[in-house]
């Protein structure tokens, strides 16, 4: 202490005191900056900062829902959903436990040294799929190792039933359970159910502490009832499989529709794939042929311009046709039949698939009238069926033809149509001239539209009756049963013109005396001798159609034939049997040299 | 001693304690009611953890004992082991480095029952020194006077910013220039110091620094520059503070900290959960209570008996406002990421222990304190 201090406000004492006071003024200067921040934060901005709260922690979440099954007509699965986990992770968290990486991989089955590098690369992302689609068994053994930040996550996984013989058909779905080819596709919005939605809170790791509130309810994806018969599809696929097989062919399809209601009853295809495992399989094994792919029909047409004709009134069944010398001219081209038919009625053009006897009708109509007569039954346009993908063939108008056009028409070439497009139109004869778009949905009323006179549509079915019963189309016969219906073999066009490969067709109606069932057979190329449509796609129809009768329960119309001991048929419109008419023996086809 | 004898005793020092206490019971009173209230939030700031608040109110209670006994002992005694206390302390601090133990840094001496943290004990014994080295010297100090205490405030600082610990080195310089300040230094020295310490700050210091200290200070400036990374803390006591609101959520709501969004939540940024559960009510009671504490602890340092007292209670005083400025700065976004602790309501033992032991040095001078007021 200075003991001579002039002043007292010099002493240490009172100099202490100022400080105490500078202090004091410090003090409360920087309790007010804390109280105003506090004010600030808590009152002026408590919203703001409440939101930002809330944000942090309430999420709306998914709740995941199954797509819709699908059945066939009779409720039999053909496409289920199947739950599933996946496993995901936040790549940083997984990565600041190195040491876990080992069994956690382990429990995936992937390489530890792979996966942590994948992990490593995705190190900046909050979400990585480990693995996915795994049985829930063996998602719980991984959470069970309780590494933090792997998650686990509801899914739904696809699996067919009927596997390859209903694959193009149903088409499939993807890794997220949305619809990519096929019915999966059309249907995928029907199919689709729609997720739920719920509030929950949840903590930093993104785990669900509490679920606060239900914002949708899920909304499970319908069910889809199918026109399909699984048991028919199967005979179908069967035998297609069968017949490429026998004849190593590259390629078939069958079409089997319900005349009355142009229900899709079956439709197979080969080259087929496993929809369970289709990894390997290639894109051409993926088409559903019968709606996508177009052929040459051939002498399936025939049936139509000879329709046309009688709808004319210059023909009648029974008007003759000279086709002597079994060749003519048509400008610079020459039409051929097989051989000399000499003079046939209409029943017999059709028996005999003369090519000369169906240019001789299409030079007495005019080109509007057989155009037309095509176009009516659905030719050059899409069925309406809905499949995706499918192909509309193609049919040209008749200000683009000549002579040659119009001719080569009338016995099926010249124009593209799907086998689809075939059966539809075979059903619009079976039923009585009236044309009914096909469906793929059971008990699915499309309306339908009356293309031909029905009597006109009676008698072609009873002409077809005849080439089934004693011409080209023998073996397509069934036991019990009248079956009506024509075979087409055509010459593949090809880049730079036809070469000699052929696609085999048979469309029929079955039975004859009141059809049911319409069916369309194709057989891509087949190799060897028998190349014919009676040899190739008619026995498919006749080995087919027994089953198809028996599981759908159709009265038989030719009981008789059996009772009798095999006598042969009786038909109203009987022909005289052909001696030549042997299916072994070379047919009239529309063959172009 | 038989049973009359004690009894006899006790009496009389009872008799003796009410006609003038020993204690100032409003500051015992605000500082038990303070460790009251850091349980409470302890307990839902963790989360529900029974032991971890039993683990608290140990310390606690080891840091109340300690107090009593302090306040005991005369200022006097405790002046004179000022230079053996310090010399003690530094030599645990400068163990540290080779003995020590921590999970970012060494700060840590593992004794057996508990680790010590000898930056803690030098928080005590550095203004002691200090207030040593000043207390029969003419006041206000000379520059050599003044270059001793620089030396004593360098040693220990430098060897705790080395640990790296930051926040407790910058606490410890403050606490002896806090005691220089006291001692009556004439502002235009005060300017030209700490301008000196500004400018060694920014250009020796600075470079000085740990990286993650460097963003800390970054971030303070930008916090949304890097919201997941640095910024985070910052950003989510500013939401739990905010979000708290006039009343708060209530006790055990807090979103941020029970869904472990706000980092450290029972340590440096409890307070933030305080301000979440118990809203700006709850934070304006909390600092008028420590407010009080301080504003006690002056009225003592003022009292004081003699120099040594003087200087020192109020470097302590001044110390716990500077804790709670930097704390309650930090959560609120109003400074940088300090590692400070709120004191007394922040989960960790070395720092209650030592701030209750420096109240018990308050307590002591309170006990010897001039009997007449000026």
């Amino acid at each position: 202490m200075r003991p001579n201090a002039p002043s007292a406000i010099k002493t240490p004492q009172v100099r202490t005191r100022l400080r105490l006071h500078a202090i004091a003024m410090l003090l409360a200067l920087g309790g007010t900056a804390l109280v105003v921040r506090a004010v600030d934060l808590q009152v002026v901005r408590n919203e703001f900062y409440q939101n930002q709260g809330d944000q942090r922690f309430v999420r709306e979440r998914a709740i995941p829902v199954s797509r819709g099954m699908v059945v066939d007509r009779n409720g039999e699965p053909l496409a289920v959903s199947t739950p599933v986990e996946s496993i995901w992770a936040e790549p940083k968290e997984v990565l600041a436990h190195r040491e876990r990486i080992p069994d956690l991989a382990r429990a995936l089955g992937v390489d530890a040294v792979e996966f942590e590098q994948r992990l490593a690369q995705r190190a900046d992302r909050e979400f990585v799929y480990l693995r996915r689609h795994l049985p829930p068994d063996q998602s719980a053994a991984v959470l069970a190792l309780g590494v933090p930040g792997v998650n686990v996550q509801r899914e739904f996984r696809r699996y067919y039933p009927a596997g390859e013989a209903m694959a193009h058909v149903l088409g499939f779905t993807n890794i997220d359970d949305r619809g990519q080819e096929g019915l999966e596709l059309a249907f995928d919005e029907w199919l689709t159910g729609t997720p739920g939605m719920k509030r929950v809170i949840q903590d930093r790791r993104g785990e669900v502490v509490e679920n606060v509130e239900l914002v949708r309810e899920p909304q499970p994806g319908r069910d889809l009832r199918l026109s399909i018969d699984r048991r028919l599809q199967h005979l179908a696929y069967k035998e297609i499989v069968a017949a490429v097989a026998e004849h190593r062919a590259r390629a078939g399809s069958m079409v089997v529709l319900d005349v009355r209601t142009g229900e899709i009853l079956a439709m197979a295809n080969w080259p087929s794939y496993n929809p369970n495992a289709r990894g390997a399989s290639e894109a051409s094994a993926r088409r559903n042929r019968a709606v996508t792919d177009v052929i040459e029909p051939g002498s399936v047409v025939k049936v139509l311009t000879v329709g046309a004709g009688l709808e004319s009134g210059k023909f009648k069944p029974e008007t003759l046709i000279d086709t002597t010398p079994g060749w003519m001219p048509v400008a610079n081209h020459v039409v051929r039949d097989i051989r000399n038919f000499g003079v046939v009625d209409l029943t017999r053009l059709l028996v005999k698939s003369s090519n000369v006897a169906s240019t001789r009708i299409a030079q007495q109509l005019t080109d509007e009238h057989l155009y037309d007569m095509f176009r009516r039954f659905g030719f050059g346009q899409a069925t309406g069926c809905g499949f995706p993908g499918e192909s509309a063939g193609v049919l040209s108008a008749p200000n683009r033809w000549g002579p040659v056009e119009k001719a080569t028409l009338s016995y099926g070439y010249g124009l593209s149509v799907t086998p689809l497009q075939l059966a539809q139109a075979y059903a619009a004869i079976g039923n009585g001239g009236r044309l009914r778009a096909p469906t793929f949905v059971a008990g699915a009323q499309t309306p339908d539209a009356a293309v031909l006179d029905p009597q006109i549509a009676r008698t072609l079915v009873d002409m077809l009756t005849h080439v089934v019963a004693e011409g080209s189309g023998a073996k397509a016969s069934v036991p019990n049963y009248h079956v009506a219906g024509k075979t087409g073999t055509s010459r593949k066009a090809m880049a730079g013109g036809y070469q000699s490969r052929y696609i085999s067709v048979f469309a029929g109606l079955v039975p004859s005396s009141a059809p049911r069932l319409a069916a369309v057979v194709v057989i891509d190329d087949p190799q060897g001798d028998a190349y014919y449509g009676g040899l190739v796609a008619a026995p498919v129809f006749g080995r087919v159609m027994p089953g198809a009768l028996r599981l759908l329960d159709i009265t038989p119309d030719n009981l008789d034939a059996t009772l009798a001991g095999m006598t042969p048929t009786t038909l109203p419109a009987a022909a005289a049997p052909d001696a030549d008419a042997d299916v072994h023996s070379p047919f009239a086809e529309g063959v172009q040299p | 001693m038989n049973a009359t004898a004690i009894r006899v005793r006790t009496r009389r020092w009872l008799d003796r304690f009410l006609a003038r206490p020993v204690l100032d019971l409003p500051l015992l009173a605000a500082i038990v009611l303070l460790c009251a209230v850091g349980l409470t939030v302890l307990y839902s700031a963790s989360g529900g953890q029974v032991g971890l608040v039993l683990n608290q109110s140990a310390r606690l209670a080891l840091g109340l004992t300690l107090l009593l006994l302090l306040s005991r002992v005369p200022p006097a005694i405790l002046r004179s082991w000022t230079p053996w206390l310090f010399a003690g302390s530094l030599f645990l601090l400068a163990l540290v480095p080779f003995i020590g133990t921590g999970r970012s840094a060494r700060l840590w001496i593992d004794v057996g029952p508990f680790f010590l943290q000898p930056a803690e004990l030098v928080k005590l014994s550095l203004p002691m020194m200090v207030a040593w080295a000043l207390h029969d010297r003419v006041l206000p100090p000379g520059w050599g006077a003044l270059a001793a205490c620089a030396a004593i405030i360098a040693v220990p600082t430098v060897l705790i910013v080395a640990q790296p610990d930051l926040g407790t080195g910058l606490l410890v310089a403050a606490s002896g220039a806090f005691v220089v300040f006291l001692a009556g230094l004439s502002w235009p020295r005060i300017a030209l110091i700490l301008g000196g310490g500004a400018a060694g700050a920014a250009f020796i210091g600075w470079p000085m620094l740990h990286e993650y200290q460097k963003d800390r200070l970054r971030m303070f400036l930008d916090p949304e520059s890097d919201p997941l990374g640095a910024g985070w803390n910052i950003i989510q006591a500013e939401i739990a503070v905010g979000s708290g609101g006039l009343f708060g959520k209530g006790f055990g709501m807090s979103t941020q900290a029970k869904l472990d969004f706000l980092p450290e939540h029972t340590t440096d940024f409890i307070f933030a959960v305080f301000a979440e559960e118990f809203g700006l009510v709850g934070v304006a009671a909390v600092l008028a209570l420590y407010a009080f504490i301080i504003g006690r602890a002056l009225w003592i340092a003022a009292n004081a008996r003699d120099t040594w007292s003087r200087l020192l209670g109020g470097s302590l005083a001044l110390t716990f406002f500077v804790y709670v400025m930097v704390n309650g700065g930090m959560i609120s976004g109003l400074l940088p990421v300090v590692g400070v602790p709120m004191p007394l309501i922040s989960y960790g033992g070395t720092s209650a222990v030592t701030l209750l032991a420096g109240f018990g040095l308050l307590q002591s001078i309170y006990a010897h304190r001039r009997l007449v007021a000026t």
